[in-house]
């Protein structure tokens, strides 16, 4: 799924400056599942966001509606004859939600009120990792299903890297340590018996289906009307 | 591993079986051509080529092309570090050949610390192309006379091209296998991460030698000299993928603190003794850090001057 993290309420607040009408527009699916931008969420930010302009000795009013998806039209359109009232929505959606809404509503200032952060998993609760960068060209089958891409901090194909130490990466955010992909993928060849498969060169990568590429599309021409 | 392939003088000593012998300058904060002269000047006569690092650990320095030229002028024999960390296929490609202009025919291919390491923690990094494959971009270049677009190239580059090894890095049951998949790619020397762990290393080349590997690739031991036992204790404790015994750091920390470097110089100088005994180990490459003015003794006390001439 999409992990999202809470944007800091200041920042928020900041979009917000004499808004008098203002709609918090969450999503029921990926942010909903990493606990950013869900029903529970829009609740939370909305009471805090009326708490804080009562205390200013604001008038505004702060109304909450979360929709099933944010990237989809049909459920997009469910907001369409309220809209003009706001004269802002803060979408707790990803990226994606956010745009379509402001590529939809076009005289709607949208805001976004959460960071998207990445396409992962949930190891537990309160703890999300990245696991797939999109980059277009799968190459699982030939690491043991685990992708360097993604999980080496220099997307080696053909690593490790001299830094990797007792399992982990020379790359630490904050105190955390990071598993070292390499590590994790010589592990699961080992464990596969097929660690013969580490010295096969993994040729250079065509990265044009990546970021690189420019905006990406697919297209399924069977599904097509 | 006898044919010569390109005009490097690093190459020609190796093919010639002598044990060569390199060492690198750090390029300097600044654009002062002298700090690379200077630094050139106290080991030119005591090395056969001289490795310029490319922004290493990942701090904004000068380039590594622009000084390789600077020792080029010298009349000295550089050896280009690249990193795939900063450039793409484009860039690299391009200096490679900017750099084949001033007919520099040495290269060492490296990923590159972590940006996180260095002045630009919030810079991207690009990594379009790994080590491994910068040793086959350099080889296609070289050998085939064309660029990865498959285009051909006027006056393809002739470099001797290498890589670094790390003996030490985790985990172990695959830094052979690392070392041939390096070879596979085409790499003709290695440049070994600082030795400290005599032990592991002569395991790791026992190992090597098992494969035969040590007759597909030219193998420099990298030595390090400490200074102090602060020194030794940061390379333990601080220093990713770098293993340094207690003993080491013991014998450094036993010793006066305005003796540490002497025994610290020492400690290189046995460990080189030691390595030149160990088959497959081709050469050295002493790299020390800001320290350059302790490798002439170091390399005599090895017995490993004068340099051989080339006719």
């Amino acid at each position: 799924m999409i992990v999202a993290d809470k944007k800091p309420i200041e920042e928020i607040i900041e979009y917000l400056k004499g808004k008098q009408n203002i709609l918090i527009l969450g999503c029921n699916e990926c942010v909903t599942v990493c606990e950013a931008g869900g029903k529970k969420e829009v609740g939370v930010l909305a009471s805090a966001l009326r708490m804080y302009f009562q205390n200013q000795g604001e008038d505004v009013k702060i109304d909450e509606v979360t929709l099933e998806r944010q990237c989809d039209h049909e459920y997009l359109e469910e907001i369409r004859d309220r809209v003009d009232q706001y004269d802002a929505v803060v979408s707790l959606a990803c990226g994606v939600g956010v745009q379509f809404m402001a590529e939809k509503y076009h005289s709607t200032h949208i805001y976004p009120g959460v960071n998207t952060c990445f396409l992962g998993a949930t190891e537990e609760r309160g703890l999300w990792t990245e696991r797939c960068q999109a980059c277009g060209q799968c190459i699982l089958a030939t690491t043991g299903g685990i992708c360097p891409v993604s999980r080496c901090a220099k997307r080696l194909l053909n690593g490790p890297c001299g830094g990797s130490t007792t399992g982990k990466c020379e790359v630490k955010k904050g105190d955390e340590e990071i598993d070292c992909g390499w590590q994790l993928i010589v592990d699961r060849l080992q464990a596969l018996d097929r660690l013969d498969e580490y010295e096969t060169l993994c040729p250079v990568k065509d990265w044009s289906t990546d970021r690189a590429g420019g905006p990406r599309k697919v297209i399924r021409e069977d599904l097509k009307q | 591993m006898t044919d010569v392939k390109t005009p490097s003088k690093l190459e020609k000593i190796l093919a010639a079986g002598h044990l060569a012998v390199t060492s690198e300058c750090g390029p300097p904060r600044g654009s002062d051509p002298e700090v690379i002269t200077k630094k050139a000047e106290m080991i030119k006569d005591h090395v056969d080529a001289i490795n310029i690092t490319d922004n290493q650990t990942s701090v904004t320095r000068m380039c590594s092309l622009a000084s390789c030229i600077h020792l080029k002028q010298m009349g000295l024999e550089p050896v280009l570090q690249m990193v795939t960390r900063d450039r793409n296929r484009i860039a690299l490609q391009s200096d490679i050949l900017g750099a084949a202009s001033f007919d520099i025919y040495n290269i060492l291919c490296l990923s590159g610390d972590h940006q996180s390491f260095g002045d630009c923690p919030q810079g991207q990094n690009v990594h379009d192309i790994d080590s491994m494959q910068l040793i086959q971009t350099v080889r296609h270049m070289r050998d085939e006379g064309k660029f990865l677009g498959g285009d051909d190239i006027k006056r393809p580059p002739q470099m001797f091209v290498g890589a670094a090894a790390n003996p030490f890095a985790d985990p172990f049951e695959i830094r052979v296998p690392r070392l041939a998949k390096k070879i596979a790619a085409g790499v003709e020397f290695i440049q070994t991460q600082c030795i400290y762990n005599l032990d592991k290393f002569e395991k790791w080349m026992e190992l090597a030698r098992d494969r035969g590997l040590h007759e597909k690739v030219y193998i420099l031991a990298g030595l390090t000299p400490l200074k102090s036992a602060g020194m030794a204790k940061y390379m333990k404790n601080r220093v990713p993928g770098m293993d340094v015994p207690d003993d080491v750091v013991k014998r450094m920390a036993d010793t006066p603190k305005e003796k540490q470097s002497e025994e610290g110089i020492k400690i290189c100088i046995e460990s080189i003794l030691r390595l030149k005994e160990v088959q497959g180990v081709a050469g050295f490459h002493i790299m020390a850090i800001e320290w350059e003015e302790k490798v002439p003794g170091i390399v005599e006390e090895t017995g490993l001057y004068p340099r051989p001439t080339l006719e």
